[in-house]
Parts: C-alpha cells; structure tokens; sequence
C-alpha cells in the first residue's frame, strides 16, 4: 500500500485491514491530476490498472492506448456492452477518453501471482498448443502471432494477455462467438473465436492465466511481423 | 532662385512625398487583412439555421431522436415505459421517413398542440405539454434547423405498448386531464431575465418531464409542478425544485446553479445519471446568459418550507450501523470526501449539507454507492474526477449502514436506510 494512503487509514482503522485490498481503496496524492480523476476505475481495476481480486475485472495496466481508447468508446457508445462500464463512460468525450487510456497504458504495476485452478494437465497442453503454435488443421493462428511473443500485446489495437485471468478470458471469447463482442472490421477475433471449440476456450484461458509475466511488459511494435489474419484495430 | 525658396521647395517637397507614402500605406494597409462583411454578419438563412440548432440543444431533441451509435435525429431509440415500449421517430428531413415533406406550419402544429402531421395524436412520451410553450419564431428555427441537416432513410419502428395503452384514442382523456395549450406569455411583473429563464425552463428545457411527479396515467398535474419525483424506468429520483429538503435552489448562488447547469459540476454539488445527460447533450451548449437566467428563475421559484424536517424519533440511528457506517466512510470515502464530508468540491461534492444526500428518498445517494459515476465531461469541464463503483465490494447491510451515516453526519438532516431499501435498488440496476 502506498505509504499515505497507509497512513491515511491508518488515523481511523487498522492499517492491517487496509492491506487486504489496498490497490482497490480510493488514493491520490494531488487533486488536479489523471491520479485523481481515474478514481472512478480503482474499486474494480486497481490504483493502476492492475486488477484486483475479482477474476472478472481484467489488468488494464499497460495495454495499448489505442486499444483501451477503442474499448472505451465502445462501452460509451454500447457497441461493447456491460452495463456498469456503459453507465460509468456514457457522458465522457473522446479526448478525455484518450487521456484516460493513455494514463493507463503507461502503468507497469507488479503483476497479481499466476492463477492456479484446477486444471487437468491435457487441457493445458492444449491450451499451450493454440497459443503458440495454432491448430492449422482448424485454420487457427497462435495467440502469440498478433498478442506479442511474451503475451503483452501489439500497438496499436492488440491487448495483451498476460496478467488476465481465466475467467475474464473465456467470457470474452464466448462473447465474441455468439455475436456478443466485436472489434473494428475486419474482426479478425471473431474469425477466430468462431473456430473455438468450448473445451478449446478453457484450455486456451486457463494456459494464458497461468504465464509468466515478462520483465518488459511493454507491448510489441507493430512492424515486426505479419498478422496471420487482417484485423480492423490495426489499420 | 535664393537659397532659401530653394530649402522650402524641398522640405515641401519632402512633405509631399511622405504624406503621399503615409497615404498609400493607409490605403493599401499591409498585414490587414480586407474586411469581408459575411464573416461577421451571417445572412438571413444562416442566422435562422444556428439559431434553431442552438434552440434544438436547449430542446435536447438528439438525446431521445437519436439511438446509441446511430445517426443524428434518425431516431430508432427504444424507450421504455411503463406502458411499454415505445420508439423514437426520425426526424432528419428524409422525404419518405422522416419529417422532409413537413411545413414549417404542421412542424409548429406539432410542438404547440401534440399532433402529428397525419392528425394521429402524440403520446406524452414527446414534451408537447412543455413544447407548446415555444414560439412560433422558435418553433420555425428548430424546423429551419432539422431541414438542413443530413436526411436518413430509416422507417420509423412502430411502439409496442400494451393494451389498452396501444389505443391512441384514449389520449384523448389524458389531454384533457393533462395537456394544457398555449405559447409562453411573460409576466410583466418580472424582470426580462426571469422570463427568458422561466421560458427555457417550462419549454424547451421541458424540465418538469422528471422533476414534477407522474401518475399512474403518466400525467403530472400543473399543481404539483416542479414538485419531484421517481423517473419512470430509470430508477433515478429527480428532486423537487421547490423544496428546500430537496433541491430547492433557495439558499444556492447564482454561481454555483449555473455551474451546476452548465460545468455540470459545483462548489454545492454534481450531476450524476439521466441529469448529467441532460447537461452532456443540452445545458453545457447554452450561453452564459440563457444559463443564468434559467438559474434567475429557478432560484426564484416559491419555495415550499411546509414540510417540517424528520424527527429526531425519525432520525434515530442503532449505534451499531452509525459505527459500522463511520469505518466504512473513513476507509473508502473520506480520501474523497473528507473526513467532515466537505469534499474537494468541484472534483469531489460535498456530503455535509448536500440536499441530494438527505432528502426524504434515499435513491440517488444509495445508487451513486453502488454504481458510482461521473459527472458529464463538459465544455468547461472536459476532465472531471470520478466515483468507483462499491456494489462488488459492499453488502446490502454496508452500503445502508455507510449512506445512512453520511445522511446524519455532520449535521446532515436525513433519516436512516434500511439494507432492503439497498437490495431492492441492487437488483434494479444492471451487474
């Protein structure tokens, strides 16, 4: 816990209590700064953009602005829809948006420990082999050919996927298939998340929950490689 | 030739010269650019067409005649009723589907008396009852507007209210009781400003759509104007404005009720929910002077003081929830609010003496717990500060305990919240 905000709570309630959820507690150190105004996000992405305990939220931290931009105007103008992000963003403009997603995009928070569900040890091979090598015979590509060789995703519009728990994983790709989630056209994600088989989705989410975050957890540049599938967000 | 008719020629001479090149230089001005009279002076169409578009931001008309990710004034939205659904028509000028074969005159009909250019009658769902109060030269403007912008072909998608409220017919009870026709007239008595305020207020702000109550019947009596109540299908309560327990505006600034209005936020409070989309889409357009003389009028409007505050028997809280309360406020609010509830205000409101926390239904405050929010992102406030969500982190007994303390902290007037007040609100509103 920062050591004010520590220190703030500590005046009035045990600062061991505080610890439990520190990073989802309200704290700012100036009042006219993006620290203060992105307040609104903490009790469900953490002070920056980390995550907190609820597998739901997903680590914002570090992705790419312009994909945290894209998803920020989608949930304001209910293109991508979960009620308490569409209410929270309905009356923002774009260029706050922007800064909010730049402000985020430049966190590198520590990483929440590597999730450890039960998982049997086929479905994670499986979920290995999607993510990095693909299933050729089912035309998918491997994860890492578009969300980066360690997983933290590709500028500008390519999130990463490391950190993100399996929960927030599955429900996304499940999203996608039934219509539920898009991205800009050409929507190389739901091309896709189509070819995903249920079992495919849980092996994919829980293998991805359980790696390693890299040193770095910059996102890729994006003149390295060839995408396998065209994708709106990168044009 | 002496030498000093000679002197004289020249200095003359020179004279000549420099007043000759002061001449050219005022005549050519160089670095002035040529004045265009049309730069300044807009000509007639033009002047009619921004001022109804100014006109339809102070009427709002894109917040309903607009659907999320769809085209301006096409229409399509969904809004729900109690009495069904029913869907917004389009209103860009397209010839077959929306208003592009009107006239000036049946658009007028339309906003004064609530019948459509076919004579079918309008629900009340379309602020006729506020509209009729505008001016035919306004009316004419918004009209002048809405024919210049973008014509879209979208067929208009027909309600889908249940019976009997699908019986046009039976609007026909609901005018009589309800629908009162006729432009606003100014009140000598007041001063030119209040007027200007009274008139955006009762017309095209069409503000009593939420703060005067609605019935079962969706009326809402002239009686009762301005009085408050629950907006139907939003699960957002619109105060009274003319109750000081409410927001009454009685004790406020003209400063801080035009900031409301416009910034959308103030040293007095926030606007949150359908009242910030109302600042978002409408009020942050207006002019400093329409704004405060909307404010002039509201701060004037009679004030009722009838209802006495609760009882200290009313007011009585079980030391167990204030202390749980108290804990609750000092981890997750004071860092916002201050530990005296006065906040940081613009960025954060004040608590203590906030009508919005203490009036009598304890809606708004329970709700902002739960979802948070932010105000509207204005023109002077482009980057306001916001409030996280607490209903993932707080259970039914937390979020009454910590809104019931900051109802009766500091001196606040307000009465205690029961956990199945916050329940019943948590299943309303969307996870």
């Amino acid at each position: 816990m920062r050591p004010r905000a520590c220190l703030f709570v500590a005046i009035l309630v045990s600062c061991n209590v505080a610890v439990a959820q520190n990073e989802a507690l309200p704290a700012f150190k100036q009042l006219d700064s993006m620290e203060a105004r992105v307040q609104g996000c903490v009790t469900c992405h953490g002070q920056s953009g980390q995550g907190t305990s609820d597998g739901y939220f997903p680590r914002i931290a570090g992705k790419p602005a312009a994909y945290l931009y894209n998803q920020l105007v989608a949930f304001r103008d209910l293109s991508r829809k979960y009620p308490p992000m569409n209410y929270l963003v309905a009356y923002l403009p774009d260029a706050y948006l922007r800064e909010i997603a730049d402000h985020f995009s430049k966190q590198r928070p520590a990483f929440a420990p590597r999730e450890q569900t039960a998982v049997d040890a086929a479905t994670l091979e499986r979920g290995r082999a999607l993510a990095t090598m693909g299933d050729p015979a089912k035309g998918i590509p491997p994860c890492i050919s578009c969300h980066g060789a360690t997983l933290t995703g590709m500028n500008p519009g390519i999130p990463g996927l490391v950190g993100l728990r399996s929960t927030y994983v599955a429900a996304q790709l499940v999203r996608w298939r039934v219509g539920d989630r898009h991205a800009a056209e050409p929507d190389c994600m739901k091309r896709i998340a189509n070819r995903l088989s249920d079992v495919d989705v849980t092996a994919v989410a829980s293998w991805l929950s359980r790696q390693e975050a890299p040193v770095d957890a910059s996102p890729e540049s994006s003149n390295l490689v060839r995408m396998p599938f065209a994708c709106g967000s990168q044009q | 030739m002496s030498v000093g008719k000679t002197a004289l020629r020249v200095i003359v001479g020179a004279v000549v010269v420099v007043v000759a090149i002061a001449a050219i230089i005022a005549w050519q001005q160089p670095g002035v650019l040529p004045s265009d009279p049309r730069a300044v002076v807009a000509n007639p169409t033009t002047q009619v067409i921004n001022t109804g578009e100014y006109l339809a931001r102070a009427g709002d008309c894109v917040a309903c005649h607009t659907a999320p990710g769809g085209r301006e004034f096409a229409g399509g939205r969904a809004m729900p009723t109690p009495f069904g659904a029913l869907y917004v028509p389009n209103i860009t000028p397209d010839d077959e589907t929306g208003i592009g074969q009107w006239t000036a005159e049946e658009f007028y009909r339309m906003m004064h008396t609530g019948v459509s250019r076919d004579g079918t009658l309008l629900y009340p769902a379309m602020p006729f009852a506020s509209y009729t109060k505008v001016t035919r030269a306004d009316s004419d403007a918004i009209y002048a507007y809405l024919m210049s912008v973008p014509p879209v072909k979208l067929k208009n998608r027909p309600h889908e209210l249940r019976f009997p409220f699908n019986k046009r017919d039976l609007l026909i009870g609901w005018r009589t009781l309800y629908f009162q026709q006729g432009e606003y007239v100014p009140d000598p008595s007041q001063s030119p400003q209040w007027n200007r305020g009274a008139y955006l207020v009762q017309g095209l702000g069409h503000c009593s759509m939420c703060h005067t109550a609605v019935n079962a019947l969706g009326g809402s009596s002239e009686s009762q104007a301005f009085e408050g109540g629950m907006i139907p299908n939003q699960n957002w309560y619109a105060p009274s404005l003319t109750s000081n327990r409410e927001a009454g505006l009685g004790n406020w600034e003209i400063k801080d009720i035009t900031d409301l209005l416009q910034v959308g936020v103030s040293h007095r409070g926030t606007v949150y929910g359908p009242m910030a989309e109302v600042v978002y889409n409408s009020l942050q357009y207006l002019t400093d002077e329409d704004v405060t003389a909307m404010a002039v009028y509201l701060k004037a409007l009679p004030q009722r003081d009838a209802e006495p505050p609760p009882t200290s028997q009313a007011r009585l809280v079980q030391p167990e929830v204030m202390e749980l309360g108290r804990k609750i406020y000092a981890r997750q609010c004071a860092m916002c609010h201050g530990d005296e509830g006065k906040g940081f205000p613009p960025a954060y409101p004040p608590l203590a003496g906030n009508q919005s926390i203490t009036m009598a239904t304890p809606v708004n405050p329970v709700r902002m717990v739960l979802n948070g929010g932010y105000p509207p992102g204005t023109r002077k406030n482009p980057r306001p500060h916001g409030m996280p969500p607490f209903a993932h982190v707080l259970d039914d007994n937390e979020v009454s305990a910590v809104v019931t303390y900051i109802r009766v902290a500091w001196d606040n007037s307000g009465t205690p919240v029961t956990p199945a007040q916050a329940n019943a609100l948590r299943k309303l509103l969307p996870e």
